[in-house]
């Protein structure tokens, strides 16, 4: 009670590095700083395309021992998000989720989920509501 | 007669040889780079070649080091280098094979053999993928050259078998990846990803046959 808990992490995966950060700015007008947040778009030349390593980087930028919740936009992007969570290696692996989610919608819902403290269960359900 | 699966087992563990393997596997997606960004295009988003490209050269960067490891140590560590810079969904594909495979052959206290390893790293890379046969991927190469290669045949068949395989891509309709959001229209393409994979397979086999003990 009297030891605050982190608060869950948001990872926004994009092929466009425009729409990643575009979502993360998004995202930090709704929550401020209360929430860790991090981003990777475009590959590592800075093209469309996604790369495992810098999203990486940013789930260990984003990194809550609450758990980080991951969206991702197309195929390509959630192959790479696996390969870097499996990377990320036990047991930090486990506290991370991909969500089935809509990119922009979802990473404002659940920021502002998890800016109350939620946790990642409820932050990834509460995303996934969006989903038809 | 050469016997594919004894020779690929045996050959590879030499470090020039997998030197040799990596300049073949480079120069050859180099040579087809256009190529298969022209198929990429057709149905995906066209960087195929130059992803593969900049992989190839990645591990080529680090040949004799990575020739020096262990075959298992040496598999993982190219499979590695291929997520961290082919990018796009072919990097984790290409790169879960690479590492399964040397996870596989490393496996303590089994005694696995070459068809068998590469079984169990194509099983990885379907999971990775969430794809099948008959999807349209690299899959639909990957396991007929399994075949061939459990089968014993010789390196020359293998090849044939890869390119094969490859051109059968085009009747399929796309279930993953890009290409899946075109439907029916992905129709009548070759897939980007099962070229390259032939593509590799046949320079592979190629440079085996030539390099084998006369």
């Amino acid at each position: 009670m009297n030891e605050k808990t982190p608060n869950v992490g948001i990872v926004i995966v994009s092929h466009s590095p425009l729409i990643a950060r575009g979502t993360a700015d998004m995202v930090r007008q709704m929550v401020g700083d209360s929430v860790p947040l991090a981003w990777s778009g475009g590959n590592r030349q800075g093209d469309l395309g996604t790369d495992a390593g810098g999203i990486l980087e940013a789930i260990e930028a984003a990194w809550s021992e609450a758990g980080v919740a991951v969206f991702v936009d197309l195929g390509g992007a959630e192959t790479n998000s696996e390969m870097a969570i499996e990377m990320l290696g036990l047991p930090r692996s486990k506290k991370v989720s991909i969500c089935n989610a809509p990119v922009v919608e979802g990473a404002v819902v659940a920021a502002a989920e998890a800016s109350g403290g939620a946790p990642l269960s409820r932050v990834v359900a509460t995303a996934e509501e969006l989903s038809p | 007669m050469s016997s594919g699966h004894g020779r690929v087992s045996g050959v590879l563990a030499e470090p020039v040889l997998l030197m040799g393997l990596i300049e073949t596997c480079r120069a050859t997606i180099a040579a087809n780079s256009e190529h298969l960004c022209a198929l990429d295009r057709a149905i995906g988003d066209g960087d195929h070649g130059t992803n593969m490209r900049r992989g190839c050269e990645a591990v080529s960067a680090e040949d004799a080091s990575v020739s020096a490891l262990p075959l298992p140590d040496a598999l993982e560590k190219i499979g590695l280098t291929l997520v961290m810079n082919i990018g796009g969904a072919a990097g984790p594909l290409y790169g879960t094979l690479l590492m399964e495979m040397g996870r596989e052959l490393r496996a303590p206290g089994e005694k696995r053999d070459f068809p068998s390893a590469l079984k169990q790293a194509i099983n990885a890379v379907a999971r990775r993928g969430r794809s099948h046969v008959g999807d349209k991927t690299l899959l639909d190469v990957l396991y007929p050259v399994q075949d061939a290669l459990a089968h014993r045949l010789p390196l020359t068949d293998i090849a044939r078998q890869a390119e094969l395989a490859a051109e059968l891509t085009a009747a399929m309709r796309a279930m993953r990846g890009r290409a899946s959001y075109l439907g029916d229209r992905s129709i009548g393409h070759v897939d980007p990803g099962a070229s390259s994979c032939a593509l590799l397979t046949a320079a592979i086999c190629r440079y085996l046959e030539e390099s084998a003990p006369a």
